[in-house]
């Protein structure tokens, strides 16, 4: 395999070996010097259109903790606020030997697009409302390292699924991995094809929760939504919104998710982001670690 | 993003299947006699063992100094701290072979500041992956100082390296092959010396002959075998982990 596209893309072996990679090189992480020298000498462009801090720093320091060389390219300040498409970024970055490009645009589809016009590795990195395989193989990660396991566990994904690339990718993901996803939304923020996905849909969220293992809040991107989906922000809440009383209501074990960044008091109170069963910046911190173990296994080897 | 699992895909990895034309040149009593021989050569060289950390390479080298760790245990009666260094990320030959996958790293508690490290190997070849373990070492922490003992020395070094503690020296050629199986991994102790490897895709109906530089087609990476007259693939020979 030469890009990640999406998680559809992978086998159970491949997500495995994924998974396996990042487990050693979480260790780096600990050391006295966080440092690689594996990728000396190979080029990975940051290529984002849309903002980010935690993806794009998450990749930045993940190539740079295996010693590549990193560019920062953002769709503000730079050639194409002056109108250059997308392909002609794209060859500009073929010119200058890019290696790898992690690339997030707003467009569903861009990476695909991107990976057939440039000769090194594309990862998508978030690509509109369809794909973003490298959060959904971190929460794969955090919800194995915390629970030791994927095979027959039951996770649900709550919230906008509707605009979430990373809804799809978990489910994907999780399903090739074993793991039986629900994903519980207000009809109006569910796909239309939702009945084409490998996983079960609820509305009700207090019908899910107390079978859930893995319990996986989504924000409501409301710079997505351009029309209303729901009446008030207050009812969402209070139908969907993961608060103490619903936590307590979970299986003793079972872990609360973000992707980041949370809304607090809309999809989540601040008392379960705060609680230990919260793993929110355990996911960043593995971010690094699983980004590095797909940028090894993109990147070296011929 | 298809990895070599590091069972399978070393060289000095694969089922330990009687490879014909393969001749046993240690049997398991004579490794363990190797191993003890080299416990109490440690001992000797290090004043008593106090400040010894073993680390084995993977994946031979692992189970190795875990045997030797016994053994040092049992004459002086203090315990040995072992741990196990993976140098995939360190290698000079990512690029030339497909990706690798990594093995395991772990770093007994204490670290490896001020101690004296033993490396330990299975077989000592060219030397790369030594070099490697090195600059893996200097990564991890500032030993007192680093000795090499490996089971087999089979000669043909291609970097200034060579080994503290040897099990056995064995003169080889290059076109032949050391394997090391072990009962941890392999299910039995024995060190083969067979005829140039032949690739996997053929291994069933074709004997390798002398003359044929193991059929260099691409396919055949894995085991590909640097011939004497081709000083042009300096390291493949590394890509076999007997190193």
């Amino acid at each position: 395999m030469r890009h990640l596209l999406s998680t559809g893309d992978l086998s159970r072996d491949e997500a495995t070996l994924i998974l396996d990679t990042a487990t050693e090189l979480a260790q780096v992480g600990d050391r006295s010097v966080k440092k690689l020298p594996t990728l000396r000498g190979r080029t990975v462009v940051n290529l984002f259109y849309e903002d980010s801090t935690r993806t794009r720093t998450s990749f930045e320091l993940a190539a740079k903790r295996l010693s590549a060389d990193v560019i920062n390219f953002s769709a503000k300040g730079s050639s194409v606020s002056k109108g250059e498409s997308l392909k002609d970024t794209a060859l500009t970055l073929q010119a200058m030997g890019a290696d790898g490009v992690v690339i997030r645009h707003s467009a569903s589809g861009a990476a695909h697009r991107l990976a057939n016009w440039v000769d090194g590795s594309v990862l998508n990195a978030g690509d509109g409302t369809h794909e973003h395989p490298t959060q959904a193989l971190l929460d794969a990660f955090t919800m194995r390292s915390r629970l030791g396991r994927l095979e027959g566990l039951r996770v649900a994904v709550v919230g906008d699924i509707l605009h979430s690339r990373v809804a799809r990718s978990n489910v994907l993901l999780l399903t090739t991995l074993g793991a039986h996803v629900t994903l519980v939304a207000p009809p109006t923020l569910l796909p239309v094809s939702v009945h084409t996905w490998p996983c079960e849909v609820s509305y009700d969220l207090d019908t899910v929760l107390p079978k859930a293992d893995v319990v996986m809040m989504l924000r409501v991107q409301a710079e997505r939504m351009h029309e209303s989906f729901f009446p008030s922000t207050r009812e969402y809440s209070r139908n969907y919104g993961l608060d103490a009383e619903r936590l307590a209501r979970m299986p003793e074990d079972a872990i609360v998710m973000h992707p980041g960044p949370m809304v607090r008091g809309m999809e989540i109170s601040a008392e379960v982001a705060d609680s230990p069963r919260c793993t929110v910046t355990e996911q960043v911190a593995n971010g690094v670690s699983l980004r590095m173990a797909v940028l090894y296994l993109l990147l070296s080897g011929s | 993003m298809h990895a070599r699992k590091p069972a399978d895909g070393d060289a000095d990895g694969g089922v330990p299947r009687a490879r014909e034309g393969a001749r046993a040149v240690l049997d398991g009593n004579e490794i363990n006699r190797a191993l003890t021989r080299i416990a109490h050569e440690v001992l000797e060289r290090t004043k008593g063992g106090e400040d010894v950390t073993l680390l084995g390479i993977p994946s031979r080298g692992v189970p190795l100094a875990r045997r030797l760790a016994r053994r040092i245990e049992r004459v002086e009666e203090m315990s040995v701290p072992v741990g196990s260094l993976d140098i995939t990320m360190y290698r000079d030959d990512l690029r030339s072979s497909p990706v690798r996958a990594l093995g395991r790293t772990e770093i007994p508690t204490g670290g490896l500041d001020d101690r004296v490290v033993v490396l330990i190997d299975d077989v000592l070849f060219s030397g790369r992956t030594v070099r490697a373990a090195l600059d893996a070492l200097g990564d991890l922490g500032r030993p007192r100082a680093v000795q090499l003992a490996v089971l087999v020395d089979r000669g043909h070094r291609e970097l200034p390296i060579r080994a503290d503690y040897v099990g056995k020296n064995l003169p080889t050629s290059l076109r032949e092959n050391v394997t090391v199986c072990l009962e941890e991994t392999d299910g039995e102790d024995a060190v083969l010396l067979s005829p140039s490897r032949p690739s996997p895709s053929t291994t069933l109906n074709r004997r390798p002959s002398a003359e044929d530089p193991s059929s260099p087609s691409p396919s055949t990476t894995l085991n590909r075998r640097p011939s004497a007259e081709d000083p042009s693939s300096p390291s493949p020979s590394t890509t076999e982990g007997n190193d």
